[in-house]
């Protein structure tokens, strides 16, 4: 399956390198946020507020005092945490169920595929919104919401791969041999769906640090003191006039992390398909 | 288009409406214990939580509260809001004056902007302007439309004074109402415009491969006459089918960017109900919004197959 292995993905696919080089460095700042930060990003103190740049606080301070830095490094960490849990929460659900409604065939692929269209009528905000009560705000309501979203997105793409790949005549040959539909689907179909869930889960990660980004903002997702890039862009809203480096701190973080993901997510799937190389040459 | 798939699209229709309501109805109302409680805090005097009790008619069964919601939406009838004293459809219909216009204004400038960006990378493949256009598009779907549209009240309002940073000052006030509603309208075309801009370029280049694009050309039609008489129309219906999905995106994002600019609809009527924990007008608003993304979405199912017929024997 992947023969495209072969060549060098760094000549051949520069959105991928790039891509991972950029999603690298937002991972590493996260890393290093969880065991160490520039100052203790919750830290208030409110004889340096709104401080520019200066040596000691590289990108400035907050209007309570907060290190921006620190601030930007430690919302990394929960950005990445949120988005990582919701999306294998997508997973744990979704690829499953695809699975098997594709092997199985009949009413209850109708079903799944039918419930999984219902679920894409439940966008994140709304779903944390009606969770509000259940779980309070927090990063639990948001890994939740974002993940219900997810699961018929990795239910639909399983489904539509393992349909193809059920009808290859290794397949059949492994169903000659007497082998189970369970271990054809675990042992067949799922390796070679494998690639195309990487792809999707690394699109869906970045969907799923703007959901988290707008549900923060929203005050539904992380909860002060917490620092979150949603969070910081709602405290900083009001002082646009004042201070806009508030605002474009947590934004560009925000942007470059997407952009990193959609960017490695495009170069997986052109390197991991062959088909698709093929086809756009 | 046969009665029989029509009926059959239309009970699917039914039904998710249905569980659609079951479920709000449930996380609502149901597990999080007490609405009367959540409403009025922990620390309200036993008689006025009896009194609330009472008039949501929380001592009846849950089944039957259920029912009498659904119907009563059915009715047009969304219950009482506790802050407001007045009916949850009342507010409703004075906040969809603001959030239909803005949901309008967008999907009309995602359009403007997303199918000639996606014909003109289409049609020169691979040029300058194709990799500009993408790349544009790249940065597009990456920008979160709530901080754009900080950065768009940073630049037209804040800095040039071109138009206003935020606020409604009603339909009344004529132009300035026009006004008021551009950045916002903006600020939620973005993600949608480069999400289509890339759907159409693609569409777009997998018709013109097409056999009738070919015969097209052989007929002594330019590349560019072909483009716009033949293979245009048939790339629209992928960009019908994602322009549908991202409605429920586009009723998210109105939630936001109606906050960020303190618009008075749809989006911050709910908001601000659960900041005022008024789970009456959050539950119905909630409903009201799934309830409308289900239901354009049947529309584009309807839409799809009245556009090409061989897609009504696989529905």
């Amino acid at each position: 399956m992947i023969s495209g292995a072969r060549n060098n993905p760094a000549l051949t696919h520069p959105s991928l390198w790039i891509g991972a080089a950029m999603t690298a460095c937002v991972v590493l700042l996260a890393l290093i946020a969880l065991v160490w930060t520039p100052q203790d990003p919750t830290a208030m103190e409110m004889a340096k507020r709104l401080q520019t740049p200066s040596a000691a606080h590289w990108l400035g301070t907050d209007r309570f005092g907060r290190d921006v830095l620190s601030m930007a490094m430690a919302g990394a960490a929960i950005s990445l945490q949120v988005s990582f849990v919701a999306i294998a929460f997508g997973m744990a659900i979704g690829v499953p169920l695809g699975l098997f409604a594709a092997m199985r065939g009949g009413t209850l692929d109708e079903a799944v595929m039918r419930v999984s269209d219902f679920v894409f009528a439940f966008p994140a905000l709304l779903t944390a919104i009606m969770l509000r009560e259940l779980f309070g705000p927090g990063a639990l309501n948001a890994m939740i919401a974002i993940g219900i979203f997810n699961v018929p997105v990795f239910a639909r793409v399983t489904y539509g791969a393992a349909l193809s790949i059920k009808t290859r005549d290794f397949v059949t040959a492994s169903r000659l041999a007497g082998k189970s539909e369970m271990r054809i689907a675990l042992d067949h179909v799922l390796p070679n769906v494998l690639p195309l869930l990487i792809v999707q889960a690394t699109i869906q990660l970045s969907l799923g640090i703007l959901a988290e980004a707008a549900l923060s903002y929203m005050g539904l997702g992380v909860q002060p003191p917490a620092p979150s890039w949603g969070r910081m862009l709602n405290d900083a809203q009001t002082l646009m006039a004042i201070a806009p480096r508030l605002a474009l701190v947590p934004g560009l973080c925000i942007v470059f992390t997407v952009l990193g993901l959609n960017l490695l997510g495009d170069g997986l799937r052109d390197w991991l398909d062959p088909r698709l190389r093929r086809r756009q040459a | 288009m046969s009665l029989l798939w029509l009926l059959r699209r239309l009970a699917g229709l039914v039904l998710a409406l249905a569980a659609a309501s079951a479920v709000v109805f449930i996380l609502m109302d149901l597990l999080p214990g007490d609405p009367a409680e959540i409403m009025l805090g922990t620390n309200a005097r036993p008689d006025t939580l009896a009194a609330l009790r009472a008039e949501m008619g929380l001592d009846r069964p849950a089944l039957i509260r259920y029912a009498d919601w659904a119907l009563g939406l059915l009715r047009g009838d969304f219950g009482r809001s506790l802050t407001y004293s007045v009916p949850v459809a009342e507010l409703v219909w004075e906040r969809l004056a603001v959030t239909l216009p803005l949901a309008v204004m967008a999907i009309a400038l995602t359009l403007l902007i997303a199918l000639p960006l996606g014909a003109m990378a289409a049609a020169r493949r691979n040029s300058l302007t194709d990799s500009t256009i993408v790349a544009i598009t790249q940065l597009g779907v990456a920008i979160p439309n709530f901080w754009f549209a900080m950065m768009l009240v940073l630049v037209f309002a804040i800095s040039w004074r071109w138009l206003p940073s935020g606020g409604f000052p009603g339909w009344s006030a004529g132009p300035s109402a026009f006004l008021a509603l551009i950045l916002p309208a903006i600020a939620l075309a973005l993600p949608q415009a480069a999400i289509l801009t890339r759907v159409m370029r693609s569409s777009l280049l997998e018709t013109l491969g097409e056999d009738y694009v070919r015969t097209a050309r052989a007929k002594g039609l330019t590349r560019s006459e072909a483009l716009r008489r033949h293979a245009f129309r048939n790339a629209l219906i992928p960009v019908l089918t994602i322009l549908g999905l991202q409605f429920s995106f586009l009723i998210a994002g109105t939630v936001v960017i109606e906050n960020v600019f303190s618009l008075p609809g749809l989006g911050r009527l709910v908001f601000q109900a659960i900041n005022q924990r008024d789970l009456v007008v959050v539950r119905s608003v909630v409903m009201l919004l799934i309830g409308s993304i289900i239901i354009v979405n049947f529309c584009v199912d309807l839409a799809y197959a009245l556009v090409d017929p061989r897609l009504r024997g696989r529905a």
